[in-house]
């Protein structure tokens, strides 16, 4: 083989899936209709895993917004910001994000992978600690790994734990900086947060929420966990993402560090890459806008994820913990999950399938993620397809017992 | 030909701490794995003991709550045989920088 060899596990697993007549990395739409909806081998299929969750992709305004700016600025910065200048609407989305935070300072990133790599490498270095929670997504390891300061796992969403492992430190010089997310992606479950931001108050470490997944969908305005869990005032950073509710894509951080501005002169993910093309930045701040002005959107989505999740959850499937717009169902195993998730696929439903090693606790899981842009039809119909499919493969009865316990 | 050589090295657990530290990592693995194991210093935990990748961190997370330690990311990687855990253990039992 060639230098590649080295992936060979890797490909063992991707060929036994394509064995299967199943390629979950290379589903090719042949359009997407709305939000909701996408051709598939010419069968219109409802898409129930695109985390599009206010389904703003497809909003006049949001779109109107891109074209104007694109027609106005052109298609691209073709550079970053340092070297080519930032476009007044790089400045306008950082006020706009920090005035919806209420916050003194905002940084907006080309994705949210990156503003993961660029705010954990450099908010702490050598001599630091960095706290992670051991179902971070894969941006919070690899930022971790681009710097320099030592990197501590704890036990997911266990505030105690993590009490332990700061305790251990105790005397230790240097910054600790403990790193949750609101929504974790997988299961759906959120952090307990109150609980955490008591911990970073007693050890004096500083609190980073990524609220990727909780942006636009949890809290009384959509600012995430940290609003709905009261704890605002204990995060010291908020990093998200443009790329689920707002439909677009980038990422973003923002905080009252008074100290903030000197990430932009340190911060090499942000520093060197080319900065957002202002119809994606014109599309973005329509979007938070929307956020702002539209809370029934989020009445919509909560009671999209009930009716998903308590659907799936009554009929004996086996679903995360809470009720959110993530909503994951535990497969008995790999070989089930991926059969299943291609006979749903068939059927005319996409979601997201995930196996070991992507998922916690090494289980396989049918992801699908919720928008408020769904009907409550098709919320129906992807119940049915799940009914059908279950009888199918024999094992909703089997599974029945375990109706409404923790993945 | 492994049970003889740590039976050998647990008999002199008085002379050698690290005997003492073999025999303990030995009743963390077997609490992990849940059946008994039995190591040497040269037992490389992934494919001696057969591990996946959640399963190393299950083990690594009772091995830092027995010795009361956290073992950061970088210092796990480095980790192959129990030799190496062991050392690690030491290390930061002692504080010394790792």
């Amino acid at each position: 083989m060639t230098i590649l060899a080295k992936h060979a596990a890797s490909k063992l697993v991707y060929d036994s899936l394509k064995e299967h007549g199943v390629d979950p990395v290379n589903v090719r739409f042949d359009s997407v209709l709305s939000p909701t909806e996408g051709m598939l081998h010419g069968r219109r299929t409802i898409l129930l895993g695109t985390n599009n969750y206010l389904g703003l992709t497809f909003d006049p305004d949001c779109i109107e917004r891109s074209v104007e700016a694109t027609r106005s600025q052109g298609t691209g910065t073709t550079g970053s910001r340092i070297a080519n200048g930032s476009y007044d609407g790089h400045l306008r989305l950082e006020e706009a994000l920090a005035d919806f935070y209420g916050c003194q300072h905002a940084m907006v990133f080309s994705t949210g992978y990156q503003a993961n790599l660029g705010i954990l490498s450099t908010l702490v270095g050598r001599g630091d600690h960095l706290m992670l929670d051991a179902d971070s997504h894969a941006s919070i390891y690899d930022g971790s790994r681009l710097g320099h300061a030592e990197v501590i796992r704890f036990r997911h969403n266990s505030p105690d734990d993590l009490y332990k492992r700061l305790r251990r430190l105790e005397g230790v010089p240097g910054d600790r900086l403990i790193v949750v997310e609101g929504i974790y992606s997988m299961l759906g479950d959120t952090a307990p947060l109150k609980e955490f931001a008591a911990v970073k108050r007693e050890t004096g470490a500083y609190l980073l929420v990524d609220e990727a997944h909780s942006m636009g969908v949890l809290g009384a305005t959509g600012r995430g966990l940290a609003e709905a869990a009261g704890v605002e005032d204990d995060v010291d950073f908020i990093v998200g993402t443009f790329s689920k509710s707002l439909g677009s894509v980038g990422g973003f951080c923002v905080s009252n560090n008074p100290d903030f501005d000197i990430l932009r002169v340190v911060c090499r993910p942000y520093m060197f890459t080319a900065s957002l093309p202002p119809g994606v930045i014109g599309s973005t701040l329509a979007a938070l806008e929307k956020v702002r002005s539209e809370p029934q959107l989020r009445v919509n989505l909560m009671r999209n994820a009930h009716r998903l999740h308590d659907g799936l959850t009554a009929m004996g499937f086996q679903t995360g913990p809470e009720a959110n717009p993530v909503v994951a169902v535990a497969m008995p195993n790999t070989e089930t999950a991926v059969l299943f998730w291609k006979l749903l696929l068939d059927k005319g439903l996409y979601l997201n399938i995930a196996i070991p090693p992507a998922t916690p606790t090494n289980v396989s899981l049918l992801r699908s993620s919720v928008s408020a842009a769904h009907t409550t039809q098709q919320i129906d119909t992807a119940l049915e397809l799940f009914a059908d499919v279950g009888r199918q493969l024999g094992f909703l009865t089997a599974d029945r017992r375990r109706a409404g316990g923790v993945v | 030909m492994q049970s003889n050589h740590r039976l050998a090295l647990v008999e002199n657990k008085d002379a050698d701490p690290q005997a003492q530290m073999r025999e303990d990592i030995a009743s963390v693995f077997e609490q992990v794995l849940g059946h008994p194991v039995q190591i040497t210093d040269q037992t490389d935990i992934v494919e001696d003991l057969g591990m996946d990748s959640l399963g190393v961190m299950n083990f690594v997370m009772a091995i830092e709550d027995f010795y009361d330690i956290s073992i950061p990311l970088d210092r796990i990687a480095q980790i192959q045989t129990v030799a190496d855990l062991i050392h690690a253990v030491q290390d930061l039992r002692s504080g010394t920088p790792t």
